[in-house]
């Protein structure tokens, strides 16, 4: 038998609420420490205990890291979910179950391997009776680190850093991986070929999840007000910045700069945000789909009103009960269209754990900058998925606070201003903030009936004037947005445009597609809308383009088609929405799948 | 600055030397009557008392006639006319922006009691520095006439019949939320209003004044069970909106007593009947609050006064342990962690 190795996939299927998830993350780091590029996928319920969890982590030598739908080895110690995961087990690939399951194994074509998992746990003296089920996820640990070979001192590394430190728990679950270990050493045979071996490949590297990235970024923008409402898969956005905001904001008089609300729900959430943005500063929201409808009223008046908010939106799959622990990038088109009236969005897409970063602390400068919110829209896989990624980078470029007048700056200008008034043709008026004493700093909120010094009117001429001013600003925030990223082929005549987290699943469908199929593809990544003069080249330059998101209607498509309306045949939607992070497959498949339509009617 | 006066300075001045034209806002687009004016007059009476820089107070308010008030007080303090129901919200973290501030927020009943009652509870859990006015007429205005949360079962109103409701108590919501200082007034009976309002600002926390305040054109019962001076007037087409009937505003012409139950006829005839808080009553006891307000409810009787008062709570931003310079006035040197930060972060990721 040929060895297969550092290319697989490995899935835990366990019960939700049973403690897998340090077992599961240990493997994921370990893997990692090993130096191969690795990326570990949560695929769980909503529920708190006891419906079927799936931990998926790939492997892989090439360093391509989206989910894959195969799987090598399923490891399984959840009774409810065996059939399905017996039967989910690649051809030729490695079984591993809980041998107090007392099911039918029907397959010849894999390595069947039972764990006497809940025996081993109760034999071993070191682990308390309350702990057994929960240490008894390490006896699988212990059993791949015999069968496939994951580094055992790399798994106590990662059992450190998952306990912080602390002796007990560390002896305590390393105790059981060693047992795991040792009696897979005494009894099992290997019979698949699946190996992990060191390599180099995540040397400098770092792994963390979008919304701990998202938060770190905050907080290095100079946030200065969190307000949120919990809400699967955003809530440990808004942890992670009051996790670091402590260290990272540490003063000698152990005063505070910044402040953290946790609100009665999302309407008052950003209702806070906006009074705080008004008020001169740097505010920030995070939420999800449901959330983020109920902020929309909100999200209207901070338009009309000229003030900076950011609001990040972790999507998720829609409203209610159901799958709201699922992946999704269907909020776009809800997100284009925030406001009611005419109105216009400013909306970021990272598309990594990097960019989650940057784009913390980019969006404050341009929402600070243009006055205006922003919208950053990144997703579940993202935000709370561990990905290998670059270590963060310092900001590049200082705060940009935009065009603020205080005290002495009126003085200069005799008190003559007006918060509306479009000075520098750029459609960004100037602010004063609360707190300044000038006798003239001072001006009135409202939404739509304004004039140019703040002064209520309901006269239609202003008012149009002002709407033109907007429109003009919008166009203005263009130069302050991220440039999407381009991916090219020598001699590729076929385009993809997609954004977010689908970019590793794409990277890895294009290599199949030139090498499988002939097909030569360039990539854009749309990082901000509204869209840049390099989206529109991109599509110019191609009669194919390739739109691939994940939702069910096309809405990345149908924004680029109402763009470019005279580039619309040239673009073709591949829209994939269940709720899984991307994988190669279904991107190589919907691009083959639409390319033979465009043969067959072409 | 000095509290006393300096020589040639005029006498209509207080004394940090503005008058009350400093105090003024734009002019009001109320109807005439409306007892929301007579509140903003004694805002700007009780803020120009005080000796309150203009600029070290931030107006806020919802969505309704009420809350278009703020724009006729203090023009030289900012202020943001907000969403309906939301208020609170954007007063919290407007005042975030420079603790230092005192907020001054007006919702009207329908703002507060019906869309707001979310934020309403919940701010005063929170006890943001604010003095929160409700300019409470049972109806609501803008949308011409609907019924309010705080209309009283059994109410009359053309074109919507009668109100089958049991009515919210602001001032009992507000102590139950643990409001740290919850009064009531009357529009009309001015001395009190302007009082109430010099002890609200003063009080650090959430201040709660719910303040009745009649609608001349709205809330005019179909069927009048009181006739009164104002009866006269029902013969008019009062709901042909084109035309508001000038009218006076509703003032006491003498001041409630201690303890006094004092009927009050409203510009369609009907009363309400104020009742001032006995000289024995302690403010500073929350189950005599409770007790007074139940009463109150019983004898349908609006009770007016100084309710309830807790001092020395702390305020939301003092919760939050700020540092002594207004945050919006902090720089990147404070706010953007230093860079050897940045590898101590990559450190802790794995």
């Amino acid at each position: 038998m040929e060895k297969v190795v550092n290319d697989f996939s490995i899935t835990v299927g366990t019960k939700n609420g049973s403690g897998s998830s340090t077992a599961n993350n240990t493997i994921l780091r370990a893997i990692f420490k090993m130096g191969i590029p690795v990326s570990g996928k949560n695929l769980f319920p909503s529920n708190i205990q006891g419906l079927p969890t799936w931990y998926t982590i790939r492997a892989s030598k090439d360093g391509f890291l989206a989910r894959r739908e195969e799987q090598e080895i399923v490891v399984t110690l959840n009774p409810d979910s065996f059939i399905r995961d017996l039967a989910s087990v690649a051809p030729g690939g490695a079984f591993y179950y809980a041998d107090d399951i007392r099911l039918p194994v029907n397959r010849t074509d894999i390595a069947i391997y039972p764990l006497p998992v809940k025996k081993l746990v109760k034999d071993d003296a070191n682990i308390p009776g309350d702990f057994r089920d929960l240490v008894g996820n390490m006896i699988y640990v212990g059993v791949l680190c015999h069968m496939i070979g994951l580094d055992i001192e790399a798994v106590h590394a990662a059992l450190n850093f998952h306990f912080k430190g602390k002796q007990k728990p560390i002896d305590m679950n390393f105790g059981a991986v060693k047992s795991g270990a040792e009696w897979a050493k005494a009894n099992l045979e290997k019979k698949d070929p699946f190996y992990l071996e060191p390599m180099d490949k995540t040397e400098g590297l770092i792994m963390a999840d979008g919304n701990t990235a998202a938060a770190i970024g905050t907080i290095f923008g100079g946030a200065q007000f969190v307000a949120w409402y919990p809400i699967t898969p955003a809530s440990s956005l808004a942890e992670a910045i009051n996790d670091y905001m402590p260290m990272l904001r540490k003063r000698d008089d152990g005063k505070h700069t910044y402040a953290v609300v946790q609100a009665e729900d999302e309407l008052a959430a950003i209702g806070m945000t906006v009074g705080a943005g008004w008020s001169g500063l740097r505010a920030m929201t995070s939420t999800s789909g449901p959330g983020l409808s109920l902020m929309t009223e909100f999200a209207g008046l901070a338009y009309y009103a000229e003030v900076p908010i950011v609001v990040w939106d972790v999507q998720r799959i829609g409203p209610s009960t159901g799958l709201p622990t699922r992946t999704s990038q269907a909020d776009l088109s809800f997100a284009l269209a925030m406001g009611h009236g005419d109105s216009d969005s400013i909306v970021l897409l990272p598309g990594n754990v990097n960019e989650c970063f940057d784009f913390g602390w980019q969006s404050f400068d341009i929402a600070e900058r243009v006055q205006a919110p922003v919208f950053v829209l990144s997703d579940l896989d993202m935000g709370m998925n561990q990905w290998m990624s670059k270590p963060f980078e310092y900001p590049k470029t200082p705060m940009d606070r935009g065009k603020i007048l205080w005290e002495k700056d009126l003085e200069e200008l005799k008190g003559n201003w007006g918060r509306y008034l479009d000075k520098e043709a750029d459609g960004i008026p100037y602010r004063t903030l609360p707190g300044n004493k000038h006798p003239l700093s001072a001006y009135f909120t409202r939404g739509t009936g304004h004039d140019e010094y703040a002064k209520y009117t309901e006269d239609s001429a202003t008012f149009q004037r002002n709407m033109e001013r907007l429109k003009k600003k919008y166009e203005t925030a263009k130069q302050f947005l991220p440039k999407p990223v381009v991916h090219k082929t020598e001699g590729a005549q076929i385009g993809i445009i997609a954004y977010g987290s689908t970019e590793a699943a794409i990277n890895e469908a294009r290599v199949h597609l030139e090498r499988d199929h002939g097909m030569k593809t360039n990539f854009l990544r749309v990082r901000a809308v509204p869209l840049t003069a390099e989206v529109e080249e991109f599509v110019g330059e191609h009669e194919q383009v390739y739109v691939v998101e994940m939702n069910r209607d096309g809405q990345l498509h149908q924004a680029l088609s109402l763009a470019y309306p005279q580039h619309v045949a040239r673009l073709i939607s591949v829209a994939h929405g269940d709720g899984m992070p991307a994988s190669a497959r279904w991107v190589r498949e919907g691009i083959l799948a639409k390319a033979a339509i465009g043969q067959i009617s072409g | 600055m000095s509290a006393l006066p300096m020589a040639g300075v005029p006498a209509n001045v207080n004394t940090i030397g503005l008058t009350k034209n400093d105090y003024r806002g734009a002019p009001t687009t109320l109807c005439a009557g409306c007892g929301h004016n007579s509140i903003s007059n004694q805002i700007i009476g009780a803020m120009y008392e005080l000796n309150v820089l203009p600029e070290n107070v931030l107006k806020f308010s919802g969505i309704g006639c009420s809350s278009k008030s703020p724009t006729y007080f203090m023009n030289r303090s900012f202020g943001f006319n907000s969403l309906h129901g939301r208020m609170p919200s954007i007063a919290t973290g407007g005042l975030f922006g420079d603790h230092t501030l005192k907020g001054i927020g007006i919702s009207g009943d329908g703002d507060t009691a019906s869309i707001g009652m979310g934020q309403f509870k919940h701010v005063m859990r929170r006890n943001l520095d604010l003095v929160y006015i409700v300019e409470n007429n049972g109806v609501y205005g803008l949308t011409k006439g609907q019924f309010s949360a705080t209309a009283e079962r059994g109410l009359e109103l053309k074109k919507q019949g009668t109100n089958p409701y049991m009515p919210v108590d602001i001032c009992m919501e507000a102590v139950i939320s643990n409001a740290t200082f919850v009064a009531r007034s009357f529009a009309g009976n001015a001395k009190q209003v302007k009082e109430l309002l010099k002890a609200a600002f003063a009080h650090r926390g959430i201040a709660v004044l719910d303040i009745i305040s009649p609608c001349v054109t709205f809330n005019n019962a179909d069927n009048a069970h009181h006739s009164y001076a104002w009866g006269k007037d029902h013969e008019e087409p009062l709901h042909d909106i084109t035309y508001i009937a000038p009218r006076q505003e509703i003032m006491l012409e003498k001041e409630l007593e201690a303890g006094e139950v004092r009927e009050v006829a409203m510009h369609d005839g009907s009363t309400v009947i104020l009742k001032n808080l006995e000289k024995s009553h302690d403010p500073f006891n929350r189950f005599e609050a409770l007790r007074v307000l139940e009463e109150a409810q019983q004898k349908n009787w609006l009770i007016t006064g100084l309710i309830y008062v807790s001092e020395n709570k702390p305020s939301l931003t003092d919760t939050y342990n700020l540092v002594d310079t207004p945050l919006n006035r902090l720089t990147e040197a404070d706010l953007r962690p230093a860079p050897e930060m940045i590898n101590k972060v990559n450190s802790l990721m794995f």
